[in-house]
């Protein structure tokens, strides 16, 4: 059995959240610049340039891309044949959160729900871990901010919703959130699953590459559909107007049960900072 | 596209003179202030304190910035979501607060108390975070310096870029705009 420290799993999820909140993905950066293209509203044109210059002076200064350095929010895939030693899992990757935003002058955003008060490193984090097979651990960073995460919703729809349901429900979430979300936005659709894994789901859904679609047809299909009702709201960049408001829509998939119709949208915003490492 | 450079602290005139729509370049004292210092506000009002700043005239920004990096003055500083500030909005702009900086659409009540004050509301670029940081100038907290990154400020700001959402004669930007390219 593979034998891994979680002080090294600390140090990766140290790094990931530094270098995901200051430096844009690749993905991102090239599906903003073929928006420039498509975009016909001048006000859109516009924003999305000053958007990648944004990314730029983030990258070249090595200030974060944006003030909202987001909650933690940690995938973990673990092999079942790694043995974790060192201490203890939950405390590294804290460990690393903490150190990420303390040592990297990164916004601390994480509080107590009632009284408000900042818990002043940005723990704890959100870990999403799950058992694979392997003897690899994959660490996954997604630095999520409050904006566009507030137009994110469950919705129990019923069987007989079917898609017109989905659909309707997407959309209106979209036109919610308007604006606020910082758009382009990206979304990300759980379908089925239950009232939890349909959510997950929908965050998973971010996490799928720029212009890859759906390995069923007909859900590929779909979200090329909604995509296009959602480029068709006039919202644009920044919601000055235009037809990028979206920059993709990638829906995920679980079996669900015979009653039940889970549907969840999440929403990313222009920058959807992601980074990850297999260690 | 025209564009117009104004100063803080906001006269009627400045305010007037302005349109939905507009690109204005804004200078001098500017002052952050997000969910948690507007609860104090309220708490300050109800309880017949003076507020920690002088609104009239003058521009909040709805912002939390993250902690300067050393030998900065600040670090990356956009806009926050404005709507979670409306149900403050409306009493600072009855006491002369002139104009808001945030992003995102406000709500009636607050669209109403701009033309009965005679205040703008301006939106910076959502996520722009380190391309505005480059025009502001000095950081100062100047209350509620426990709040953290949700502290008041005050901001010098030169050139820092916004459009005008909502104007003093009832216009508003994302309407406008959204209208014009709407194909369902």
């Amino acid at each position: 059995m593979r034998e891994l420290q979680v002080s090294e799993i600390a140090a990766a999820v140290e790094r990931l959240f530094v270098d995901a909140n200051i430096n844009l993905g690749e993905g991102v950066l090239k599906r903003l610049e073929s928006a420039v293209d498509e975009e016909v509203s001048p006000a859109g044109k516009e924003v999305l340039r000053e958007l990648l210059k944004n990314a730029e002076v983030a990258s070249r200064e090595q200030i974060p891309i944006c003030q909202d350095t987001g909650l933690a929010i940690v995938f973990l895939e673990i092999g079942q044949d790694v043995h974790l030693a060192g201490g203890d899992l939950t405390e590294a990757v804290s460990t690393g959160v903490r150190n990420a935003y303390g040592k990297g002058y990164l916004r601390k955003s994480c509080c107590n729900p009632f009284t408000r008060q900042n818990t002043g490193d940005n723990t704890p984090p959100i870990v999403h871990a799950s058992i694979v097979a392997g003897d690899r651990v994959r660490v996954v960073a997604m630095p999520k901010g409050g904006g566009s995460e507030n137009y994110s919703e469950v919705r129990m729809l019923t069987p007989s919703a079917g898609v017109p349901g989905i659909k309707a429900f997407v959309l209106d979430m979209v036109k919610k959130g308007g604006p606020n979300p910082c758009p382009p936005i990206t979304v990300g659709v759980g379908v089925g699953g239950n009232f939890e894994t349909s959510a997950l789901l929908s965050k998973e859904a971010l996490m799928v590459p720029f212009g890859q679609r759906h390995p069923d047809p007909f859900v590929a299909g779909l979200e090329l559909e909604m995509l296009d009702e959602i480029n068709g709201l006039g919202i644009g960049p920044a919601g000055f107007g235009g037809k990028v408001t979206a920059l993709d829509l990638h829906i995920k998939t679980l079996p669900c049960h015979i009653a039940s119709l889970p549907v969840a949208v999440n929403i990313q915003c222009h920058a959807n900072r992601l980074k990850e490492v297999t260690l | 596209m025209e564009i117009k450079r104004i100063k803080t602290p906001l006269s009627g005139e400045t305010i007037e003179g302005l349109r939905s729509g507009d690109k204005v370049l804004l200078s001098g004292y500017i002052y952050t202030a997000r969910d948690a210092a507007h609860k104090r506000f309220m708490d300050e009002l109800r309880e017949g304190r003076p507020l920690p700043l002088e609104v009239k005239g003058q521009v909040i920004y709805y912002c939390g910035p993250t902690p300067p990096a050393p030998g900065r003055v600040i670090g990356a500083a956009g806009p926050t979501t404005s709507s979670r500030m409306d149900a403050y909005a409306p009493t600072l702009l009855g006491l002369g607060l002139a104009g808001m900086i945030g992003k995102g659409k406000r709500s009636q009540e607050v669209r109403d108390a701009i033309r009965t004050y005679k205040a703008v509301y301006f939106g910076a670029t959502g996520g722009a975070g380190a391309l505005l940081s480059k025009r502001i100038k000095t950081y100062e907290i100047v209350a509620y310096g426990d709040l953290g990154p949700e502290a008041v400020a005050r901001l010098l700001v030169e050139d820092f870029p916004v459009f005008v959402i909502n104007d003093v004669f009832g216009g508003d930007l994302y309407e406008m705009g959204a209208g014009s390219y709407k194909k369902i």
